[in-house]
């Protein structure tokens, strides 16, 4: 039976743009943790913590966001855990944001000036100290914009979950389509609905960024 | 837990896992190509011409830029064959990478244009250049340069993401990952091998691009000094 | 008991060897001033006894914590060293007040209220204690400075090193600096300073170092070696200065 595209369908679409929005926030949450730690580690003394971070990054970085969400999806029911395709869905996409957000953040730790190393070890801090009070105070500046910047990849990425039959967006968009049978108008709705949540994140971190430029240079 | 790893079913069919990878490389190499000159000749067109030319250009970098490459993807699939286009699902995968990578592409080029001098280009005017000489090469080139990483980057993102293009059943590495995972069902190795295979074309990719970067703005030329100049 | 004792020191680059067995002895409230030409390795002295550098061989001593190759040893060294750079190297997410506080407070585990008292004693002394709520950013040059010397101060340490503090100040700023300094020797500071400013060590410093090719080639009383240089490098060195 082929259905039209009514409000209700547009209800049901917009509906499932909650799993989207908790699936980022989940992996903003789960990945910035793990990212955290990766970027610690990278910036590590210890040459082989480098090195597994560095293969991390690496790694996450080189293959496709849908292969870490098969091998998260069949990966955990093969350690035996029978789970909804939500908790792989979320376990794939902080993997994915832990690898993007450990190299940015990275980068971040990086670009505070070494003197405040020197400044700060010469005053007897312990290293946990200089991360403490000194460095990551001024990395999380640095690093805002490009995180903001980032999220807009982690929304448009949650769409490849729908694959494991989670019905965010994409997945909603498809139902919808099947039914109706009319594309442009279910997908140009799925495509204003990541617009309308993208857009003003994309701005956000173009205005932040250009903050803290006029800041460094003035 | 009692699961035992076995790769050997995977490996039978190994040719398949072939066929895919030859699919990808040939979506990956044409869309990267043309994606990137679509890139390259939105971002010339952009900044040559006047503000009307630009707001359209920048609404289709925006538009594209905010919405997920699978949405981009099914909307080509399902929606231009309404509008009386026949398109195969390889048309469609080629068409939506070739869009979506332009888009990222004109946004890199265009930062890559902006931060040449003008000093630059009224040095070059004053040599008696045409606008057109002038533009290829007192601007262009130094763009391309200073965004050669970050255009590899985004190639190397592309090529990642052809493996959404299995969502409308192109048969590209993913798609006979997902067909071998069910007839075997060794789902978990099949992923792991294809995993490691992509992870290995991201780093062959990678290779070449430094190493055509290095050819086409080589170290010691002014060029190559720029290259990575303006990373984003 | 002297409060540095620098024995031996070897300190290698790489294949470069920059310290070639220095011996130095700062006594409790001497101000030794140390010359010598770029690259001899005076900052590089320095950072050694701080530990900022570890070095290859020999000992260096500070007021009774040691510190020998294997880097034992080092904060508790650091407490009783301060160290100001040619950049001050304020924390620019910290106002004055609180670049001053935070050390003492997680190094040293002082009390909110006597960290604060602290680091306005030790502004008063630079002569900053109205600028205790600035930003860093918003100070001159000579301000950030003296700042940082402050916060080196609030320490309370043992003996401080100044690494050509005045260098990347613009000529009108590096009298107050130098005067915060003079004005620390005379209170009884320990203080061990490389300087290119050679009237103000002949002046301030008791004791004035030669260093040349990583060793302390000339030393004594700063009057006699700026009055009767007796190396021809230190001739040399001090005839070229003067021009
Ligand atoms: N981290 C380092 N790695 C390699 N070589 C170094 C390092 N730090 C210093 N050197 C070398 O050690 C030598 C001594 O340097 P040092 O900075 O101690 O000289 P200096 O006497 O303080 O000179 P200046 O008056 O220019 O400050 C120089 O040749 C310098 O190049
Ligand atoms: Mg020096």
């Amino acid at each position: 039976m082929i259905r039209t595209f009514t409000e209700s369908e547009f209800l049901f679409i917009l509906a499932s743009a909650r799993w989207t929005l908790l699936l980022t926030v989940m992996a903003l949450l789960l990945g910035g943790l793990l990212g955290f730690l990766v970027a610690l580690a990278r910036t590590s003394r210890l040459a082989p913590l480098r090195a597994l971070a560095a293969g991390w990054i690496g790694v996450i970085q080189g293959v496709p966001v849908l292969m870490l969400l098969f091998l998260s999806y069949y990966g955990l029911s093969l350690a035996g855990f029978d789970l909804p395709p939500l908790i792989a869905a979320t376990v794939s996409m902080a993997l994915y944001a832990s690898g993007y957000l450990g190299e940015i953040w990275r980068g971040c730790i990086q670009a505070v000036p070494w003197q405040q190393w020197e400044a700060s070890a010469a005053l007897a801090f312990s290293r946990a100290q200089q991360y403490r009070y000194v460095i990551i105070p001024q990395a999380v500046r640095i690093a805002i914009p490009p995180t903001v910047g980032f999220i807009v990849q982690l929304v448009k990425n949650t769409s490849i979950v729908s694959i494991i039959g989670v019905v965010e967006l994409a997945r909603a968009g498809n139902l919808v389509n099947n039914a109706t049978f009319s594309p442009f108008k279910v997908f140009g709705t799925v495509a204003a609905i990541y617009f309308v949540i993208c857009w003003p994140i994309s701005l956000l971190a173009r205005r932040l960024e250009g903050k803290l430029h006029a800041r460094r240079a003035g | 837990m009692g699961f035992q790893f076995q790769f050997q079913p995977v490996l039978n069919r190994l040719d398949v896992l072939l066929d895919g990878l030859w699919v990808t490389l040939q979506l990956a190499g044409s869309g990267i190509l043309l994606g990137a000159l679509l890139g390259i000749l939105l971002a010339m067109l952009r900044g040559l011409s006047g503000r009307p030319v630009r707001m359209l250009v920048d609404a289709y970098v925006e538009l594209v830029r905010n919405t997920p490459f699978l949405v981009q993807l099914l909307i080509i699939f399902f929606g231009v064959p309404t509008l009386g286009l026949r398109l195969s699902a390889e048309q469609a995968a080629l068409a939506a990478i070739i869009i979506n990578l332009g888009a990222y592409a004109t946004e890199i080029v265009r930062a890559g244009i902006e931060s040449v001098h003008k000093s630059q280009i009224e040095a070059g005017l004053s040599l008696a250049m045409t606008r057109w000489q002038v533009f290829r090469h007192v601007v262009l080139a130094p763009a391309l340069a200073r965004v050669w990483p970050a255009l590899s980057s985004q190639f190397v993102l592309m090529m990642l993401s052809t493996s959404v293009c299995s969502f409308i059943s192109v048969q590209e590495l993913s798609a006979q990952a997902a067909n071998i995972e069910s007839e075997t069902f060794r789902s978990f190795e099949v992923y792991i091998l294809v995993t490691l295979i992509y992870l290995a074309l991201a780093l062959v990719l990678r290779g070449l691009l430094a190493g055509l970067g290095a050819l086409l703005f080589p170290a010691g030329s002014g060029l190559g000094r720029l290259r990575g100049q303006a990373g984003r | 008991m002297p409060v540095v004792q620098v024995e031996g020191v070897h300190k290698r680059f790489g294949a470069v060897e920059v310290l070639k067995g220095i011996d130095l002895t700062v006594e409790r409230g001497e101000v030794i001033a140390i010359i010598g030409r770029s690259g001899s390795g005076k900052s590089t002295l320095l950072r050694c006894i701080n530990g900022l550098e570890q070095i290859q061989a020999g000992r260096i001593e500070v007021s009774g914590h040691g510190l020998d190759p294997s880097g034992k040893g080092l904060r508790d060294l650091r407490k009783d060293v301060g160290i100001v750079f040619q950049s001050y190297n304020l924390f620019p997410h910290l106002r004055v007040g609180e670049n001053i506080m935070l050390a003492p407070r997680i190094v040293l585990g002082v009390s909110k209220a006597e960290a604060r008292s602290r680091a306005q004693e030790v502004l008063a002394e630079v002569g900053l204690a109205e600028r205790f709520d600035a930003w860093p950013d918003n100070l001159s040059g000579g301000q950030q400075q003296r700042v940082a010397i402050a916060r080196s101060l609030a320490m309370r340490p043992k003996v401080m090193l100044f690494d050509e503090v005045t260098s990347a100040l613009d000529p009108e700023l590096t009298g107050e600096v130098l005067a915060t300094m003079e004005r620390l020797a005379q209170h009884g500071m320990t203080m061990l300073l490389v300087t290119h400013e050679m009237a103000f060590a002949r002046r301030v410093a008791s004791t004035t170092v030669f260093m040349h090719q990583g060793k302390v080639w000339e030393m004594g009383p700063s009057e006699r070696i700026f009055g009767d240089p007796q190396t021809p490098e230190l001739k040399q060195f001090l005839g070229s200065g003067l021009k």
